[in-house]
């Protein structure tokens, strides 16, 4: 809001004249005072929410802050403040270290599996429930339902079921005369297990997203597809796609930014392991934060650079959509 | 943000100088405290036992406490052993939401106390004849030659097993050795049908195999890394050869520790590792409704000597307490024979103090007396602060040993590499 009354603003007075220079500031203030002062306390908040935590992490990050430098004065423990300012060894040492690269090619595994997954399925199932059909608000209650449990209940419910010893699955397996499967136990099917999971969760949202956007599509273009000869998938492909892609592009935005920094699935699931197979981003950033004594500094600098990843990739995007005549 | 800082303390420092109680931290001597029995207020108590099966004990204790103390109230919050450690630090780093007293794990008191978290208790009434303490729990309560913590209840892992399942496989008694205790399960697994050893994939249980070969994780003394030994790689490959051999069914590493517990319990296992903290949820179990088919051993020794860790519990008091007086009254009142006595007799955890072991109540509880012995032989772990950080890279060592994924030899050269990470200026 800000930004665009500003920018506004700008423009008129750029067009109005380039040497009238020094009242520029005061005419725009004068003339917009009242948006100013509308937006100012939500200014005021979103300073002190996000930016100062953000400014904050950001200096952090080029110290080598830990828990046991940061200076604290506890009863009759005086500790001294001596963590320095490094600049930006700690974003050296995460960039050359082959860890972060193992972890960020299976994060961006991760997310481009399990956001495809989301939006293919979801798609899917919401062409299916926009179609008149019998019992169909029991359908879209059942598939609403994991979106309504808490992430950390069904992350604790599927650990359950994958239990290689003790397990509904393998149970399940079992019966069927075939060989248990270590779930959790072996890098691949972790990975696999995890998607599932996160698979689960994410899919009613974007249902539902595509189900309103169905519904947003006027029932005379497919009359008149029809007249015309349109069969099933011409008729989807011409109109319903076209007519999904304000939505899409929105939730598939939403969904890379949410499954990127998806870390309860992650961490409760498989707790990152075994070893650390199944650990993203942000899940090996909080295992530096809040484990041992804790890098306060090592993982802010984790932070910034997921945060500057994803910044990126949503303005890159964007750009890439508005290119294709997206008005977004 | 760093200019703030000086200032806050210095503002602390003052506020605490005028209060009242920041008079009480200065710690006049112990002897000096005109009557104990006169301190008040209200303090917390963080615990980290079972709730069910442990806590009502040291419930008990505290109304015992409160009885002997009438103007001072404790306030008993029952944490996760898993989740104390993290929660502590976050609130002790905040300086709001600390207990008062925390129930600390042996490996996580020296950390506590090198980030300046605890009260040094030297000469206060906390501490009460501290000669009388064993030595393997006393020591976990030192850093840098001062004392920071009591030793409440200790352990160590013992070899637990199905006296039945062994008979019925013709082993009368359990084995000594890890090539019995191999010919044993594998014997199990072909009379009886249920499985030899259930391992728990974790870093602790895979101590005594390290210290049966004599080898150990760092050379204190010489403050030298040495976990990449021969002699560990000869404990990684018998490890690896339980399994392969199919005396030990290859583990599960995710909730590794239920389902070891539970193919104990239910008979589907004849042996475990696992310390005295497990007895009370053992009994519970259908196989061990009569609590004698349960075998208590000391753990298999490898070719060099029969090792466990010493693991186990102090207490410890936060620096920023605000009633620092009455938190040395209940760490003295929780740590003398009579009290650890009462927990050894009821729910079977082992005394840190010599003379309870002399009290007729713990002689008559077996399970104590079976532990005992086993604890002498126990293996002190280096207490240093980052002793708490060395599980998580041997952890994922052993659960890429497990999963087929590292050879022996690889699975120690890549924890080498990660304790260097933590420990920056060992050799």
């Amino acid at each position: 809001m800000a930004v665009s009354t500003g920018r506004v603003a700008a423009a008129g007075e750029g067009a109005r004249g380039r040497h009238d220079r020094p009242g520029r500031l005061r005419r725009a203030l004068s003339a917009h005072w009242y948006a100013w002062a509308m937006i100012a306390p939500v200014v005021v908040v979103m300073a002190v929410l996000i930016g100062w935590p953000l400014a904050r992490g950001v200096y952090l990050s080029l110290t080598d802050a830990t828990e046991a430098n940061i200076g604290r004065t506890i009863g009759v423990n005086v500790i001294p403040a001596t963590y320095e300012f490094v600049g930006l060894d700690n974003y050296l040492r995460i960039l050359t270290s082959g860890l972060f690269w193992d972890k960020l090619a299976w994060t961006v595994v991760w997310t481009v599996v399990c956001v495809g997954l989301h939006y293919g399925i979801g798609l899917g199932l919401a062409v299916m429930l926009n179609r008149r059909l019998r019992f169909r608000s029991v359908y879209r209650v059942l598939l609403i339902l994991p979106w309504a449990v808490p992430a950390f209940v069904a992350a604790f419910v599927w650990r359950y079921l994958y239990n290689s010893d003790y397990g509904v699955i393998n149970g399940l397996l079992k019966a069927a005369g075939l060989p248990a499967v270590g779930w959790l136990d072996d890098p691949t099917t972790a990975k696999i297990a995890v998607i599932a999971v996160n698979v689960w969760i994410g899919v009613p949202f974007m249902m539902v997203a595509m189900l309103g956007g169905l519904q947003s599509i006027p029932a005379e273009l497919y009359e008149a597809a029809e007249v015309d000869g349109a069969n099933a998938w011409q008729r989807f492909r011409a109109i319903t796609l076209p007519g999904l892609r304000q939505v899409s592009s929105t939730v598939i935005l939403l969904g890379t930014i949410w499954t990127f920094n998806m870390f309860p699935i992650i961490f409760l699931v498989t707790r990152g392991g075994p070893g650390s197979e199944t650990e993203i981003l942000v899940t090996y950033a909080f295992r530096e934060a809040f484990t041992g004594v804790r890098n306060y500094a090592g993982s802010a600098a984790w932070g910034v650079i997921i945060l500057l990843m994803l910044v990126v990739l949503a303005i890159g995007y964007r750009r890439t959509l508005r290119s294709q005549g997206d008005p977004w | 943000m760093r200019r703030l800082l000086p200032a806050a303390a210095v503002v602390a420092a003052l506020a605490l100088a005028v209060s009242a109680c920041g008079g009480g931290t200065t710690a006049p001597p112990a002897t000096t405290v005109s009557d104990p029995s006169k301190v008040s207020g209200e303090i917390t108590w963080w615990d980290t036992t079972r709730p069910d099966s442990e806590g009502p004990t040291f419930q008990a204790l505290i109304k015992a406490f409160e009885a002997k103390y009438p103007q001072v109230k404790v306030k008993y919050v029952n944490v996760p052993s898993d989740q104390a450690q993290g929660q502590f630090q976050t609130a002790a780093q905040a300086g709001a939401g600390a207990p008062d007293v925390i129930r600390s794990e042996v490996a996580w008191t020296s950390q506590f106390a090198s980030l300046g978290y605890l009260q040094p208790l030297d000469g206060t009434r906390a501490v009460d004849d501290e000669a009388g303490f064993l030595p393997g729990p006393l020591s976990s309560t030192k850093y840098n030659g001062k004392t920071y913590a009591v030793p409440q209840v200790t352990d160590t892992l013992a070899l637990l097993y199905n006296k039945r399942l062994l008979k019925q496989a013709g082993h009368e008694a359990a084995p000594k050795t890890i090539a019995e205790l191999k010919q044993t399960a594998l014997d199990v697994q072909a009379k009886t049908g249920a499985e030899g050893l259930a391992l728990n994939v974790d870093s602790y249980f895979l101590l005594p195999f390290i210290y049966g070969e004599g080898g150990d994780l760092l050379d204190v003394a010489n403050k030298k890394i040495v976990v990449n030994s021969p002699a560990n790689v000869r404990a990684i490959q018998t490890v690896a050869d339980l399994i392969s051999s199919g005396a030990a069914p290859k583990p599960a590493t995710t909730e590794s520790y239920a389902n070891a517990m539970t193919a104990l319990k239910e008979g589907k296992a004849a042996m475990i590792y696992n310390g005295p903290w497990s007895l009370s949820e053992i009994y519970q179990g259908k196989e061990f409704k009569d609590r004698k088919n349960l075998g208590i051993a000391p753990v298999p020794a490898g070719s060099v000597k029969a090792g466990a860790p010493t693991g186990g519990w102090n207490l410890a008091i936060y620096a920023g307490s605000k009633n620092i007086p009455a938190a040395y009254e209940f760490v003295r009142f929780m740590t003398t024979a009579e009290a650890q006595a009462k927990i050894a007799k009821e729910i079977s955890l082992l005394p840190t103090r010599t003379s309870a072991y002399a009290d007729p109540d713990v002689q008559g509880n077996s399970d104590v007396v079976v532990f005992k012995p086993i604890m002498d032989t126990a293996v002190p772990r280096p207490w240093i602060p980052e002793g708490g950080q060395l599980f998580q890279p041997l952890l994922e060592g052993y659960q890429a040993l497990v999963g087929g994924k590292s050879a022996p030899a690889d699975v120690l050269k890549k924890v080498d590499e990660q304790y260097r990470g933590i420990m920056k200026d060992w050799g």
